[in-house]
């Protein structure tokens, strides 16, 4: 995929509004570009946050299965912003706030659909669904 | 048709000649029809030797102009398709009483209203609003093409091949029976056990994932390609709700696609996401499926409300009233539009609590829609108002849509839901606000934009015939049947018992006879208006007196759309422009850089057909090969290395100058 490879900004030398020119300088819009350290800091925290829940699993750790359940859970969100910062590179400033703006809508996104889709099916799970099922609906 | 038991072969899986539905004299007429009129075509085309034009400068192009108008085409040919099936409904409802059974037999009848849903929505209005976007965005952005130019081109033929595998249902087993969404139970593999729910599921899912690529494309495009100057509160109201609507499609598009494939695992491998029994849950199907339902009707709508707003703010000769508050009401509803999905099942029995929250949201959501029919109303206001062809379709929206937003907010009440849920005035109400709304906006689309995309208007006196088919037309259709609807009619209805209700089903009958009176003249409009192409033309690029970027270029564009990036300091840009006396540069070209054809996404979406239909059929090798093909052809089409070329600073110079040329000889404004 050629991308942006149509459009040098040919302006026929009016320059008068750089700023604005979402063309071919980059520079400071640039997403950041991550150093080694970085790259191990992620890879370290990565494993860290898979093993602790296979720890959690396989050791007979005495907690409550649901305990667990919500810990696993927990740590995958964690995981999930790890990946966000050291590999996806992404922080406040990058894309010009672009990526900042696409990760708030993601999640507004994602939490009405999550939240909603658990409050509606817990609805119709209680009201509709045969009695003997009702433990497995969800 | 639904013979489970029929033995897969290893060659052709489930495909035998049974699947040809010989025995059915409507479908073998339309497949003589449709041979004939095919062989005709492909006749024509190899007698005055075309193929190799198509191919060169069509369907191998990368150009978003032609990508679009493809689109537009696209949607039109299929418009006939989904249309046909609405006459043949209307037909049956109108004769079927009395004892009689109508022509229609049950498992056709049920297949005709399930393929004009999907056809009318995935397949007429989304290309049609694609391909609106991929036409005006680039241009109205001042830019040479779109972000990803080979993706556009892959896109569209996805979108296309989609489009392919439910026409193969037509002639090659069945189409499903389900409705529209194909809900489970009635989709799972126990009460729909043969091909109808396959053909579906992978028809879609081909074509959505040209979908989702074109809009990542389009958001991509309109966040990084602006022509400098052009801030994101100066971008045309086309453009925003474009970005809003590409923003919608990239968000909601995954959630079809998962449920989809849930389904389709349901089907293949004997998972029970959504089956009856072993813990699956249906419910779970309708509530994922209407996450990306309600989104979709935004996706159709948004665009042709930036539509109206050009067309409004053209041929009212004034700048839009209120650009600020269109903006954020387009925001306000992408977000709102993720908060109303539930009052798609308000009778599935999720209780008080949870519809009251859905019923108040989706009241709210009209409030944004609201205000803009006002600033459209105040842009008119002392306005010199021209009531040219776009401008009557945008006061017929007007008029018709009020009418379907107020028969909403009405469905909106989870009490009267209750009542009037699954019957015909539910469908009368969301045809007034597609008919009157997207449909109602492409035309309005077509006319305004037809010039730039031909270099010549659209004949008016057939427009005006297809415009008072259409608004006449569209009210005979459906004020029947919000009418039938009040009286408990349901949806979906093949045979009717009662002799009183008959004849609102003529009277529907006879407003879809308008209508095909209006697409004939809709058809007879373009073909007169090539005609008549000479004494239509338009030399100045801009005939409407147009305040948006798209109107500072020539009609047709160059390739390249804009020889210097213009820059911009206001948010009619071309307006502004004209205001301050804007004079065309006509020296100092510089070559530029474009992206080159590539056959690859015919190539690719060829592959898809197959793999859809080895899967639908069973036919095993046939998936394996394909699937093998297209990822041996995605691969090397990274080796392709003949992505770009340079149009030469001469060729640039003689293309501008046959532009200054054409204007000085043209009439003088």
């Amino acid at each position: 995929m050629s991308a942006a490879t149509t459009h040098e900004a040919n302006q026929g030398g009016r320059h008068d509004h750089p700023g604005h020119g979402e063309h071919a300088n980059h520079g400071h819009d640039e997403p950041a570009h991550g150093t080694l350290g970085s790259y191990l800091w992620g890879f370290g925290l990565s494993v860290l946050l898979t093993a602790i829940p296979f720890a959690l699993v396989m050791a007979d750790t005495g907690l409550s299965a649901r305990l667990v359940g919500f810990l696993i859970v927990a740590l995958a969100a964690v995981q999930v912003v790890v990946h966000m910062i050291f590999f996806l590179h992404m922080n406040p400033r990058s894309e010009g706030g672009w990526t900042a703006l696409a990760l708030v809508f993601t999640l507004i996104v994602v939490v009405i659909t999550l939240s909603g889709t658990l409050w509606v099916m817990y609805h119709l799970n209680a009201n509709m669904m045969p009695v003997h099922s009702m433990s497995d609906g969800l | 048709m639904t013979e489970p038991s029929i033995p897969i072969s290893p060659i052709f899986g489930r495909l035998t000649l049974a699947a040809l539905p010989l025995h059915e004299p409507i479908l073998v007429v339309t497949f003589i029809a449709v041979a004939l009129g095919g062989a005709a075509v492909v006749g024509a085309l190899t007698y005055f030797r075309l193929w190799g034009y198509l191919w060169r400068e069509w369907f191998t192009s990368v150009d978003h102009k032609k990508i679009g108008i493809m689109y537009m085409v696209l949607g039109l040919v299929m418009l006939l398709r989904g249309f046909s099936d609405a006459l043949m409904m209307r037909l049956q409802q109108a004769i079927a009483f009395g004892g009689s059974d109508g022509y229609l037999p049950a498992h056709h009848y049920d297949q005709v209203f399930t393929a004009h849903g999907v056809i009318m929505i995935f397949f007429v209005a989304m290309p049609f609003v694609t391909g609106l976007m991929n036409y005006v965005v680039p241009l109205q952005i001042g830019a040479r093409d779109v972000s990803f130019p080979f993706l556009n081109n892959f896109s569209f033929w996805m979108t296309t091949a989609g489009a392919i595998i439910v026409m193969m249902s037509l002639f090659i087993g069945e189409f499903a029976q389900t409705g529209w969404l194909a809900f489970p139970p009635l989709s799972g593999l126990g009460a729909s056990p043969y091909v109808g729910v396959d053909y579906y599921i992978w028809a879609l899912q081909v074509a959505g994932v040209g979908t989702t690529l074109s809009g990542i494309n389009l958001v991509c495009t309109i966040i990084k390609m602006r022509a400098p100057g052009m801030s994101l509160m100066k971008m045309p109201v086309f453009t925003w709700t474009s970005l809003c609507t590409n923003i919608l499609i990239v968000a909601s598009f995954p959630v079809l696609t998962a449920v989809l494939a849930l389904l389709g695992l349901d089907r293949y491998v004997g998972t029970n996401f959504f089956t009856n029994d072993f813990g699956g849950n249906p419910m779970m199907y309708v509530n994922l499926i209407w996450i990306w339902g309600h989104p979709e009707v935004y996706i159709l709508i948004l665009p042709l409300f930036g539509v109206f707003s050009e067309v409004t703010a053209t041929f009212s000769g004034k700048k839009l009233f209120g650009y600020t508050s269109m903006v954020y009401a387009t925001v306000v509803i992408t977000i709102l539009s993720y908060l109303v999905w539930l009052h798609h099942f308000f009778t599935m029995g999720s209780g008080a609590s949870v519809n009251s929250f859905f019923g108040i949201t989706t009241m709210i959501i009209s409030i944004p829609t609201g205000a803009k029919i006002f600033n459209w109303l105040f842009t008119m206001y002392r306005g010199r108002i021209r009531f040219e062809l776009p401008m009557m379709w945008t006061v017929a929206f007007m008029l018709t849509f009020v009418i379907g937003g107020m028969t909403g907010v009405l469905l909106a009440v989870p009490p009267a839901d209750f009542v009037l849920h699954n019957s015909l005035f539910l469908i009368a109400h969301f045809h007034n606000v597609i008919i009157g709304g997207v449909l109602f906006g492409l035309f309005a689309a077509i006319a305004y934009w037809w010039p730039k995309a031909f270099g010549f208007k659209l004949d008016p006196f057939w427009g005006h015939v297809s415009f008072w088919c259409w608004v006449v037309g569209f009210w005979f259709a459906f004020a029947p049947l919000y009418v039938l609807g009040l009286m408990g009619v349901t949806r979906r209805m093949r045979v009717f018992d009662d002799p009183s209700l008959q004849i609102w089903f003529v009277i529907a009958a006879f407003g879809a006879v308008l209508i095909a009176c209006g697409i004939a003249a809709f058809l007879i409009q373009i073909a007169v208006s090539i005609l008549r192409r000479d004494s239509l033309r338009d030399e100045t690029g801009d005939p409407w007196g147009g305040r948006t970027l798209e109107w500072a270029t020539s009609s047709p564009p160059p390739d390249y759309n804009f020889a210097f990036t213009p820059v911009i300091h206001d948010n009619d840009a071309w307006a502004d422009m004209k205001k301050r006396g804007y004079e065309r540069p006509l020296t100092g070209f510089r070559p530029i850089h474009m992206p080159a054809n590539t056959g690859t996404g015919v190539i690719l979406s060829g592959l898809s057909i197959g793999l859809a239909f080895g899967l639908i059929w069973y036919i095993w090798w046939l998936a394996g090969l394909s699937f093998l093909g297209i990822l041996a052809v995605s691969i090397a089409h990274t080796f392709n290395y003949h992505r770009d070329f340079h149009i030469p600073a001469d060729e640039v110079s003689r293309t501008e100058a046959e532009r200054t040329a054409r204007l000085a000889a043209g009439v003088p404004a």
